[in-house]
């Protein structure tokens, strides 16, 4: 019946040869990603890949947008022969976007999106008000978790909650995650739908102008409370309280006091801590110590003030919630990289993330362009092409890819169109009756 | 819908008119006089300003509900109720027309029929809700009892978490698509589940305002091509100028296309911040000066008013230019903002003109971690807010009012209360517009001089 592509469409591993030395800018990209058809299906849509939007970012910072291709050869090709830093993948238009200016001056706007996948983009820089490791483009072990953390709360409300099954976790290469929901209901989703997602996973809400970032003014939707039964509560308790210790430095323990809206509350606790030093006991970790007495501090005090009621909550919530960027998820037209991708200051390779194993996951150690260059290099040359990478260290990324993601969504890419097909055919069978 | 002038009676025989609350799907069969179409146009249109203005005031749903009865009482009632089915019908199609001929028109007309249709499906009884929900082609179905028992606990905490009462043993829930609720699953107010949204009977609205939006959202996309296409030259003489007026008249002016470009230059842009600019306005410059840098929604608020305000493009991208080089550098910004400014201003792109936010839009906007934009009496601290308003000048006593007003969530009358306070004048029309507080604050404080000859 129908041949997956899949199986002989090479990642294209652009590498220049080893003459090149230093920086090589290419893509590693899995473009069969978004193959669906191979155009002999008679269900299928011959245009579907031509009007998928894909961009550019060169070495000189020139940034080509709305490129497009017919087949995945030509789209190969094109990297190949421009070497781009960054590939980011946008959404499959209702026209190929090379042709959008004869139809933009419809006024109806018959250019425009179609399909996309949902996509959600966490960078750990928009945690910097709650990590004190590192700052700015910087990660380390001691601040990954709260990506692993934002995974794991996510990934679960993607499929108990809304009923998600194709979803690819990815390391943006840097400093965060990216994740792309690939369900056909997903692509078909609408702006304002993608919004209210959005919205659903929004907890945190504020800048430096506003001191409570978090507010829960009634008890907890059972998604919260799942996120944090399961997740979080543990989370910030066994660790986050002591790798970005909390409560060790007056700074520090003055900043969760100010999510405390109760002056009484606060100041009994301040005066405890600021006479610390001789009664604190050694054995136990001195942000336990003080964790433990602010819970019970607050439970203790029958709460007159109604914002004490779920302080504890909001404290963890604060510090330990994904926080999402919403603009990326909620629009349609909005491009983002593609998995494989080499970041260009970090050379690191974009490769997925396993939900269910994302503890796992170090940073520190994903494959650089410079180590898959020695490990082929020093491979068997007399090797076929497609599966040089197989004894490199990409290699368990791309069978995890493969047989994880890809094969399942095609699987049921598969499904849809032909029972989309079918169901023509009997509605074409059904109104010449008479 | 024939136009007939304002001789000839009318014979009424609507025919969608089934429920006392129209869907409108069909425009009527029937004859309308010339000049109730203005009149009837018009008695709408102050039902729909109403709306706007309390929902941009920040009113609570309860309080919608109450002022909707109201509105429509007051403007659209008819002691025999097939002429009040029939000025429903009547205005809301003639309201089309008016409003189905730009983006924005279409926005504004959209959000507020739709908060009218919510309004008035919440004030029918149970029965007549249930009758017009069978009117919608709805993809609910009501669960089981099994079924209930099962998410029991689950809907419980979704009560709960609004103050709601319990479901009760026998209370119906609909199992929905969540793609069919957006509103609710936003705020979450519903239990999801592999997909599917339990809603209760009181959030039923949810489904049916989606659908009604969605249809009002196609129906008018058709009816500004019918009218491009056929109706304005056709009625050039008789419709068209009445319905050119009807959509100037309550909007007010957007402050797209300044008077005067370029009354503005550079060098006054500090001096004019802290005499004539709105807080949220001047927190942004503030921010800008002192970071030598802006997010996105900080760039696009403060760029479009000070366009509004009549700064040229040329001096825009002079002025942001030298405050961005100070942090990424001047090629940079060629680079990466410089296209931004030039699209603001209608010059790349799509080449559509934007126009500066108004205070309802502001309002809405929910800045985030880094963010400037948004409106600073909403989402600042007290004790900020009150730092930020005596840098402003503002006296001790004008503050206990300012922030008793953003206590109760009015925030547009407590920039009203700044003004006041700052200027040493009354405002009567209330602050809507930043670019309004800043040519009102003008005028105040530059009395243009009359030459009498």
């Amino acid at each position: 019946m129908t041949k997956e592509e899949s199986e002989n469409g090479s990642d294209d591993m652009l590498i220049d040869g080893p003459k090149q030395g230093s920086v090589i800018p290419d893509g590693f990209n899995p473009n069969y990603l978004k193959v669906y058809y191979d155009g002999r299906h008679p269900g299928c849509d011959k245009s579907y890949f031509g009007r998928r939007e894909f961009s550019f970012t060169l070495d000189n910072d020139i940034y080509l947008r709305f490129q497009s291709f017919n087949s995945e050869s030509e789209l190969e090709n094109s990297i190949k022969e421009k070497c781009p830093s960054k590939i980011d993948i946008g959404p499959v238009y209702s026209v190929d976007p090379a042709k959008r200016h004869a139809y933009a001056q419809g006024g109806d706007n018959v250019f425009a999106p179609v399909e996309r996948e949902l996509i959600f983009d966490i960078d750990i820089t928009d945690y910097d008000d709650v990590r004190y490791c590192c700052s700015g483009a910087d990660v380390c072990l001691e601040c990954w978790p709260l990506m692993t953390v934002a995974i794991k709360v996510i990934d679960t409300a993607l499929r108990d909650d809304f009923g998600f099954d194709h979803i690819l976790w990815v390391y943006s290469g840097r400093r965060g995650v990216h994740c792309w929901v690939c369900d056909g209901k997903a692509r078909r989703l609408t702006n304002e739908q993608r919004g209210a997602i959005a919205d659903y996973f929004r907890v945190y809400k504020g800048n430096e102008n506003s001191n409570k970032k978090v507010s829960f003014p009634g008890p907890l939707h059972p998604f919260l409370v799942r996120s944090y039964t399961e997740v979080l509560r543990e989370f910030f308790e066994e660790k986050l309280l002591l790798s970005q210790n909390l409560f060790s430095t007056e700074e520090r323990y003055e900043k969760i006091l100010s999510m405390i809206p109760d002056e009484s509350v606060t100041s009994e606790l301040r005066g405890k801590w600021q006479e610390n030093r001789r009664s604190s006991n050694s054995k136990e970790d001195i942000n336990f110590f003080r964790w433990e007495q602010l819970k019970n501090t607050l439970q203790s005090g029958k709460q007159k003030v109604q914002g004490l009621r779920r302080c504890v909550e909001e404290i963890v919530f604060a510090f330990t919630y994904p926080r999402l960027d919403m603009e990326v998820s909620k629009h349609r037209n909005h491009l983002l990289k593609a998995p494989f991708c080499v970041h260009p200051k970090t050379g690191r390779v974009c490769i997925p993330i396993d939900p269910k194993d994302c503890e796992e996951f170090d940073p520190t150690t994903v494959p650089t362009l410079s180590e898959l260059l020695r490990e082929l290099n020093t491979g068997d040359s007399r090797m076929d092409v497609d599966n040089e990478w197989e004894k490199t260290s990409l290699g368990k990324s791309i069978r995890f890819f493969r047989s994880s993601f890809l094969q399942p969504l095609l699987k049921s890419c598969k499904e849809e169109m032909e029972s989309g097909y079918k169901a023509k055919i009997q509605q074409t069978k059904n109104s010449l009756s008479w | 819908m024939e136009i007939v002038p304002s001789q000839r009676t009318r014979t009424n025989t609507p025919n969608d008119s089934v429920s006392t609350l129209p869907l409108y799907r069909y425009a009527p069969q029937l004859e309308v006089r010339l000049e109730d179409f203005e009149v009837f146009a018009m008695d709408r249109l102050r039902v729909l300003k109403g709306i706007s203005d309390a929902l941009a005031r920040g009113k609570r749903p309860e309080e919608m509900e109450n002022l909707v009865r109201d509105l429509w009482k007051a403007n659209m009632r008819h002691p025999e109720a097939s002429e009040e089915v029939n000025k429903d019908i009547i205005s809301h199609f003639v309201l089309r027309l008016v409003y189905c001929r730009t983006e924005d028109l279409r926005k504004w007309f959209l959000s507020m029929e739709t908060a009218l249709y919510r309004y008035r499906f919440l004030l029918r009884s149970s029965e007549a809700k249930r009758a017009l929900m069978a009117e919608f082609d709805l993809p609910c179905k009501a669960i089981s009892r099994t079924e209930f028992e099962n998410v029991k606990e689950k809907l419980e905490q979704v009560a709960r978490s609004f103050d709601q009462p319990l479901p009760t043993a026998d209370a119906i829930f609909y199992k929905v698509p969540f793609e069919e609720v957006p509103e609710l699953v936003a705020g979450r107010r519903v239990y999801i589940h592999k997909g599917h949204a339990y809603v209760a009977m009181h959030q039923v609205v949810s489904l049916v305002v989606t659908q009604f939006r969605s249809n009002l959202s196609k129906a008018l996309i058709l009816t500004n091509r019918k009218w491009t296409s056929t109706i304005r030259e056709q009625e050039r003489d008789r419709l068209t100028p009445i319905v050119e007026a009807l959509s100037m008249s309550y909007l007010g002016p957007d402050y797209s296309q300044p008077k005067e470009f370029g009354e503005i230059s550079i060098k006054d842009l500090d001096q004019l911040a802290r005499s004539s600019f709105p807080l949220c306005m001047r927190h942004l410059f503030d921010k800008l000066r002192e970071d030598h840098h802006l997010k996105h929604g900080g760039r696009m608020q403060l760029g479009l008013f000070l366009k509004g305000v009549g700064l040229r493009m040329e001096d825009a991208l002079a002025f942001w230019k030298a405050e961005f080089s100070q942090k990424v550098g001047a090629e940079r910004f060629d680079k990466e903002y410089a296209y931004s400014i030039r699209h603001n201003y209608g010059k790349e792109g799509k080449r559509t003109d934007y126009t500066p936010y108004s205070c309802q839009k502001i309002i809405s906007l929910t800045p985030g971690v880094g963010d400037h934009h948004g409106c600073p009496y909403r989402h600042f601290s007290e004790e900020n807010l009150s730092a930020a308003l005596g840098r402003m000048g503002v006296g001790s006593r004008a503050m206990e009012d300012v922030l008793d007003k953003v206590r109760n969530r009015h925030y547009q009358l407590a920039c009203t209360l700044t003004f006041e306070a700052v200027h040493g004048s009354s405002c009567d029309a209330g602050i809507n517009h930043p670019n309004q507080y800043f040519s009102d604050s003008h005028k105040i404080l530059q009395p243009k001089v009359e030459i009498v000859i």
